[in-house]
């Protein structure tokens, strides 16, 4: 191509001067060799575009302002800017890591959606259903305590002011409370599982 | 033992090249943007 003539510093000249076409040559010639530094860093071909993206828009503002001093090393100077770019990305990294879910390990496999899905929901509110009639078979004072600990989630000072009793007996009341469930659930063979 | 390498380290990098339509865009960006200099500023217009 006749292009191949004109120089890299002719070339930012003409496109200074509003040659859309000289930056359309700057870019052909020189995107692999920018494309390759770019990914012989990052080892991701689209973060490399990405990078490689910016690196030139990056060029282009520069050049459109005419803030850019042509000592003919344009090359190097796009270099430049792209190599400061893969810094910034590594920084922004380890500031806040980002795990590649590209290889064989699937993050997934060990991060699981903490939201329930419509079976375990449906089990959830049975198990929870059973554990409410079980609570009703329990004698009235170990039921009262019961209910305003775990239901209203009250603090056993709490339940004494209210019920009128120590917070020791309060804590007692809990604790039969909970060994009688216990006994119910054992003796009914009751499976409460989630 | 044999040795195991990845597949990636015999990959030639003098082979990459960014995609068309990232290319396509900068040389479209390129001309979509104006600088207009007015009393020493310099702005910057996007024109589609």
């Amino acid at each position: 191509m006749e292009h191949k003539f004109i120089s890299d510093a002719n070339l930012v000249s003409n496109y200074i001067k509003g040659d859309e076409s000289a930056l359309e040559i700057l870019v052909t010639r020189h995107k692999q060799k920018i494309y390759s530094f770019i990914y012989s860093k990052v080892y991701d071909r689209d973060v490399a575009e990405d990078i490689f993206q910016d690196t030139f828009i990056k060029v282009i503002n520069t050049l459109k302002r005419g803030a850019y001093n042509e000592e003919g090393k344009f090359l190097p100077w796009v270099m430049r800017i792209s190599h400061n770019l893969v810094i910034d990305l590594f920084r922004k990294n380890t500031r806040m890591p980002k795990f590649d879910n590209s290889g064989d390990f699937s993050i997934f496999s060990v991060l699981s959606d903490n939201a329930l899905n419509a079976e375990k929901m449906i089990i959830k509110e049975q198990v929870e259903s059973d554990v409410r009639r079980l609570v009703e078979e329990l004698p009235e004072d170990q039921k009262e305590v019961l209910m305003m600990r775990i239901y209203n989630d009250m603090s056993f000072k709490e339940i004494s002011d209210r019920t009128g009793v120590s917070i020791n007996t309060a804590l007692g009341r809990m604790r039969y409370a909970l060994i009688n469930l216990r006994k119910i659930i054992d003796k009914h063979n009751i499976v409460l599982t989630n | 033992m044999a040795k195991l390498y990845p597949e990636n380290s015999i990959e030639n990098f003098n082979d990459l090249k960014p995609k068309e339509e990232t290319v396509n865009f900068l040389l479209n960006y390129s001309k979509a943007l104006s600088v207009i200099n007015y009393n020493k500023m310099k702005f910057e217009a996007l024109l589609n």
